[in-house]
């Protein structure tokens, strides 16, 4: 087998929207599955009571990442096929601090966004309108601030090539650290919970 | 309109490992079957864009940005993201059915009232598009993608989106305390 098979050209536009439709079910069901249709559970995690957003977030990646590299150790998934956003570190760093922000703020990201709406909480549509609003802003001010959305780009760059590490290695650090941080996440989670 | 209260019906969430073993084995799934990742910002832009197209032609005509997502020739609609999306929304919706969780409510802590936490979810919604459209990705397209991926721009970003939530905790204790 020869993966990614739409890069492979094993099915044709159409077929790839079905396909994200299905994959959106199953992206939308463990969200909802998860309780990410619920700005408080997910705020809870910057209130240290429940941090079930680093667990999900953190098994998930770990979960992928194992599977990229064995896939791609075993010859199955060709990887470096798989599209990597460009690195691009001011807009991203000033990006992630807004989006933190914005999550504390509003209560979602904009994928738990669309869970809660269609789950029916009202502060989930008033989010995605934000979010239609703020895509606006965005665009209207596209020109003036261009330079900046484009300064320092880096192209598509892993972590192992940033620090010029093995990919292996790499991989067991962030398994190190997600293990480390569940250990820890639990233990605050009791010391704060059982505070209240 | 009332505040969401759990009822004793309702069944508790998953264990978090398990979803996140699940929501990482539908992301190991677009890369191995699409050589893409997941995201949900995007399919916001796309339905801008267009409807831009539709209400302002000659505005998003003139626009660098807006062109970005009308000048390929295909339907702006007819993309990848904004397909996905509309899965999660059915996803979403089954899960909270079999879940008894599907109710018209309002998420929030005890001390605010509908109307602020409205105006304060509508304004997070605003940050987090013009943050995401900055980043090129939110915690689909980044975090959780680009974070499997290892994705050195991912990180950093993942890292921010901590950083920023931690620092303004505090100050919104009003809404969710």
């Amino acid at each position: 087998m020869n993966a990614p098979l739409y890069k492979y050209g094993m099915f044709g536009d159409e077929m790839s929207l079905l396909i994200a439709f299905v994959i959106g079910i199953g992206f939308g069901f463990f969200l909802e599955r998860a309780g990410f249709g619920s700005a408080r559970k997910l705020v809870s995690q910057f209130y240290l009571d429940d941090m079930a957003v680093f667990k999900v977030m953190f098994s998930a990646i770990v979960t992928a990442m194992l599977g990229v590299t064995y896939l791609g150790w075993m010859g199955v998934l060709d990887v470096d096929l798989v599209y990597l956003v460009p690195t691009y570190l001011g807009p991203q760093i000033l990006g992630g601090l807004l989006l933190g922000v914005g999550f504390v703020v509003g209560g979602y990201c904009p994928g738990t966004s669309v869970a809660a709406l269609s789950t029916g909480r009202v502060d989930g549509m008033a989010y995605a309108l934000g979010i239609f609003a703020g895509t606006i802003v965005y665009g209207e001010s596209y020109t003036a601030i261009k330079d900046f959305v484009n300064a320092g780009a880096r192209g598509a760059l892993t972590l192992p090539e940033a620090f010029n590490l093995p990919w292996g290695v790499v991989v067991f650090a962030v398994v190190l650290v997600a293990v480390g941080g569940f250990y820890g996440a639990t233990l605050i989670e009791r010391r704060v919970g059982g505070a209240k | 309109m009332s505040e969401y209260e759990p009822s004793p019906g309702d069944s508790p969430y998953m264990n978090p490992y398990l979803a996140g073993v699940g929501l990482g084995l539908v992301l190991l799934a677009a890369f191995v079957l699409m050589g893409r990742g997941l995201g949900a910002s995007g399919a916001f832009s796309s339905t801008v864009a267009w409807l831009m197209s539709v209400f302002a032609p000659a505005h998003a005509q003139a626009s660098e940005y807006y062109q970005g997502y009308l000048s390929d020739g295909t339907h702006p609609l007819k993309a990848w993201l904004v397909f996905e999306v509309l899965g999660v929304m059915a996803g979403a919706l089954f899960s909270g059915l079999l879940a008894g969780r599907v109710r018209l409510s309002v998420e929030k802590g005890p001390r605010v009232s509908n109307g602020p936490r409205l105006a304060a979810a509508f304004t997070g919604g605003m940050l987090m598009a013009i943050g995401a459209h900055l980043a090129r990705g939110c915690t689909s397209g980044q975090a959780l993608s680009g974070g499997a991926l290892l994705n050195a721009g991912s990180w950093a970003f993942m890292l921010m989106v901590f950083v920023g939530g931690y620092a303004t905790a505090y100050f919104m204790r009003w809404q969710w305390r």
